[in-house]
């Protein structure tokens, strides 16, 4: 059932949430998915947050066991899993799309009980796109900024919010806010807005052909790789701005009193990602960067029915400080007519 | 731009130089990236103009064990880097061939660039030719170099203690700013070394987010020609350039003025010793200030 | 496999022994006895020493073993080195089984295999020929060609020596870089020793050694006639979860520490040469 309220009690409506809510929030000069509390700034009305809620489901860094080291005794205690519900409040369609690749390597067996827990606490309240950005191309990796797939789903009309709750989940939080039925067609027409502004953006027509699993050694083999990374400074913003990029990494860390055994986000622009004690097999800058982009464009798809690790939200295009991005190899690879 | 086009295209053409580093346009209209062309067809995509920020300096390491010369297109400022890294012999000079190239000050999509406000000047500390237009000479710097560090040094040891630990936590170690950094020459940075204990990839404490930031100033101090680099690149919008600033300004008040980057083979404040080089004991006053 | 991803099972270093100058052996058991988990022979193991490090191993002894596991292990980094450092009585952390076996109970069931191996590249293929022994009556002629720096960098040769060579229906082929004082044996590269053995293009093969031995093998095996698809070898990649998460051992496709380790000589032609 289609429901609304007005758009100035949606802070009402977050506080009356008795679990914890992450929402977008000003940090500073950032806008980031935090732990929502009296005072803080909400900006809902930012589409592509600086750092994408991904680190809500998968932190930048966190703890996964605890060793004691006693003489040549280990003792081992495991890190708690997530066991608090939790809202996560107003994510935008792209970074939905972006959990379902998440999920896709977390709960592939063997199933990552850290990430799992997370993702089963979780309701999760989207916000559909009004305002995209020049830099928006979701629509091309089958996201509709429309109608995010979420428990609830929310638009913005005019001075109201309507929503709609999808599963149980969605359902039992949408019932303890104060709504009323929402006016018929508005949603509708909304949704037909939105398609009309994503359709005359610039990357709208962007051309995927030939980004597929039986076009992988000729796209690895591709000379262009050399110049496309020419750029590069290796510094990962890509891989750390991306709501799809999961590579991590595990290193201990003596605390002086045990060792924590912790997990971060690594990047595979970086020297190290694959260096091993008697060598590397990606030993400069245009084998890492190919690795990115082929893993997104091609190597993921072959292992996913077709799916892409990238989802059209245009944070690396607004991130990597050469201006570098996934367009730019999309174009410069692609066999579509994408030359403008 | 076409001048600098045109001349790129003869030189390859003729074969003096076998690939140029200049810039190429982006997907939107200020988004220009750092490129390479291998020859006159490519050189189709070449642009040169008010969104050309970045120094191709440090990209010249890349095409010093290259087969053949490399053209780059240096503005004044980047030619300092490019003198720097000649100085610490890490290029050699008959390997490039320096177009040294007139700049009105850069932009980015937000406006004028930080590291041009505090502009350095028209010279060209480097070149083999110099393509300029008058426009060029007219614009200068906007602000005092020193006002950002000035500022700091007016704060308590507390509220800059307050400042940085509020800029640095920020910091995400992506490395962008050691990359981009000419100054940053080293073939492994000590930070690279698995064995040094130092977790570069996760903020585990505050203190290494701290030092990373400050020892990369120190291994910087009296190379460093505060060409902006860094700070322009931070994802996270870090003032790094102030740290660097600190340095030179210190520098400049204990040892005399000085700018990394400009004249021949000499020597640096920190790597030569006159008589009339400050006592420690003033070291120590001044930090106790 | 070790119940949760990411989180190892202790295990003890039961017995060490020093092979060569630079591999040792360690023998790993659960703390209450028995092994940590069963595996199957090519399969890997994170090993791991909370502190210093965490790494993928290949599992030297057979699944036949009932009582222990082995690992081989040359000293090549910090971990390893560490792991040099032990004696018996230190606890380590031990997950897996990961990734894929050899196809001893599937493709490499009822024929003749010949196997070839250089320096560590014993350790996996150690497990197979072990496992091979206890089901003798499962496969043909077993042939082993096994090469090394020299005499003293041949890992486990009293086993090689003593067991292997004496039984019936294995014919070992040793051979060291360069000659040695009591040495008597077969001095040369493996691929070339293989090339002069020359081999029946029957049965399967399975190759593990350094990246260049390989190559040069295989070009060695089909030169006689070999096809792709009777060729089996491993592969080795950084690694840090074992899970095919962590995206470090990714080539192509493919998830070394998952999908591999062991790959048919084709399917390895289907990936981008990244190795």
């Amino acid at each position: 059932m289609m429901r609304q309220f007005p758009a100035n009690q949606v802070k009402k409506i977050i506080e009356s949430i008795p679990c914890a809510v992450y929402a977008p929030v000003e940090d500073g000069a950032m806008v980031v998915f935090e732990r929502y509390q009296d005072g803080m700034e909400l900006r809902l009305d930012k589409i592509c947050t600086d750092k994408t809620p991904k680190d809500i489901l998968f932190p930048q860094w966190e703890n996964l066991m605890h060793f004691r080291v006693e003489g040549k005794t280990i003792e081992l205690s495991e890190q708690q899993r997530c066991e608090e519900d939790y809202v996560l409040f107003g994510v935008r369609a792209c970074d939905i799309q972006a959990f379902k690749v998440l999920d896709r390597v977390f709960l592939s067996d063997p199933v990552d009980t850290y990430y799992a827990a997370r993702r089963e606490h979780g309701t999760i309240v989207a916000l559909a796109c009004g305002d995209p950005k020049e830099t928006c191309f979701c629509k091309n990796f089958g996201v509709d900024p429309a109608q995010p797939d979420a428990d609830v789903v929310l638009w913005l009309a005019g001075d109201d919010y309507y929503c709609e709750a999808y599963t149980d989940k969605g359902r039992a939080l949408m019932s303890t806010w104060e709504t009323r039925d929402a006016e018929e067609g508005v949603v509708e027409w909304v949704k037909g807005e939105i398609a009309k502004k994503y359709d005359a953006l610039p990357f709208a027509k962007l051309n995927l052909k030939g980004f597929d699993g039986d076009h992988l050694m000729e796209k690895f083999n591709s000379p262009k790789w050399k110049k496309l990374s020419m750029a590069c400074l290796g510094c990962g913003s890509c891989t750390f701005a991306c709501p799809t990029c999961q590579c991590y990494d595990i290193r201990d860390y003596d605390t002086g009193n045990g060792i924590q055994r912790y997990r971060c986000w690594d990047s595979c622009m970086y020297s190290d990602f694959t260096l091993m004690a008697h060598g590397t097999n990606r030993p400069t800058q245009v084998e890492r960067y190919r690795q990115r982009f082929m893993h997104k464009l091609v190597y993921f798809p072959s292992r996913n029915e077709g799916m892409y690790s990238c989802v059209g939200c245009g944070r690396c295009i607004e991130k990597c400080p050469m201006n570098l991005n996934i367009v730019k190899v999309i174009k410069a690879l692609g066999e579509g007519e994408n030359n403008d | 731009m076409a001048r600098i086009k045109q001349r790129a295209i003869e030189l390859l053409s003729d074969g003096t130089v076998m690939r140029v580093i200049g810039w190429e346009k982006g997907e939107g209209n200020c988004d220009w990236s750092p490129a390479l062309f291998e020859n006159a067809a490519e050189m189709e995509n070449f642009v040169y103009g008010d969104y050309a920020g970045a120094n191709l300096s440090k990209y010249c390491l890349k095409f010093n064990r290259q087969e053949g010369k490399t053209l780059v297109v240096l503005k004044p400022c980047d030619t300092l880097s490019f003198r720097q890294l000649l100085h610490e012999h890490r290029i050699d000079r008959e390997k490039f061939y320096v177009i040294g190239a007139g700049c009105k000050g850069m932009k980015d999509e937000k406006g004028g660039l930080l590291k041009c406000s505090a502009c350095k000047g028209k010279e060209f500390e480097v070149y083999d030719e110099i393509i300029d237009d008058e426009e060029a000479q007219k614009t200068t710097a906007l602000m005092d170099r020193m006002a950002g560090v000035i500022e700091l040094e007016k704060m308590t040891a507390q509220e800059r203690f307050d400042f940085w630990r509020g800029e640095l936590s920020r910091c995400i170690r992506c490395n962008a700013c050691r990359n981009v950094c000419p100054a940053c020459s080293c073939i492994k940075c000590v930070f690279d070394n698995p064995a040094s204990g130092v977790q570069s990839k996760a903020p585990v404490t505050d203190f290494e987010e701290n030092m990373f930031h400050i020892i990369r100033a120190y291994h910087v101090a009296g190379r460093c020609t505060d060409c902006g680099e860094c700070s322009r690149v931070c994802p996270q919008n870090i003032p790094l350039h102030l740290l660097n600033r600190k340095f030179i300004k210190d520098m400049n008040e204990l040892y005399g003025d000085y700018q990394a980057g400009v004249g021949e083979n000499e020597r640096t404040p920190l790597t030569s010793y006159t008589k009339e080089d400050a006592e420690p004991g003033i070291v120590y006053e001044r930090g106790n200030a | 496999m070790t119940k949760e991803t990411l989180v190892p099972v202790l295990g003890i270093v039961t017995d060490v022994r020093v092979d060569t100058p630079d591999v040792k052996t360690f023998r790993v058991n659960a703390p209450e006895g028995g092994k940590c988990f069963e595996h199957m022979p090519g399969q890997c193991a994170m090993l791991s020493i909370p502190g210093v490090g965490e790494a993928m191993f290949s599992i030297t002894s057979s699944p036949t073993n009932k009582e222990f596991m082995e690992f081989s292990i040359k000293k090549c980094g910090c971990l390893t080195e560490w792991l040099h450092q032990m004696d018996a009585g230190q606890m380590i952390t031990v997950r897996g089984p990961y990734g894929n076996a050899f196809p001893v109970e599937g493709d490499l069931k009822g024929q003749d295999l010949l196997f070839i191996a250089g320096g560590i590249g014993l350790a996996p293929l150690r497990s197979v020929i072990n496992y091979v022994r206890a089901n003798r009556e499962n496969y043909g002629k077993v042939r082993i060609v096994y090469g090394s720096r020299s005499k003293n960098d041949l890992v486990d040769y009293p086993e090689i020596v003593n067991e292997w060579c004496q039984e019936a229906g294995i014919e070992v082929f040793l051979t060291i870089d360069q000659p040695q004082e009591g040495w008597d044996g077969h001095v040369g590269f493996v691929p070339n020793y293989v090339t002069e053995l020359g081999f029946d293009p029957q049965g399967r093969v399975l190759v593990c050694g350094p990246p260049i031995m390989i190559k040069f093998t295989t070009q060695a095996l089909m030169n006689m006639g070999f096809e792709k698809t009777q060729i089996y070898t491993t592969m080795e990649l950084r690694m840090k979860c074992g899970v095919g998460k962590c995206g470090r051992c990714n080539i192509g496709d493919q998830y070394v520490c998952k999908d591999g380790p062991v790959f048919r000589f084709d399917e390895l032609g289907e990936l981008p040469a990244e190795y």
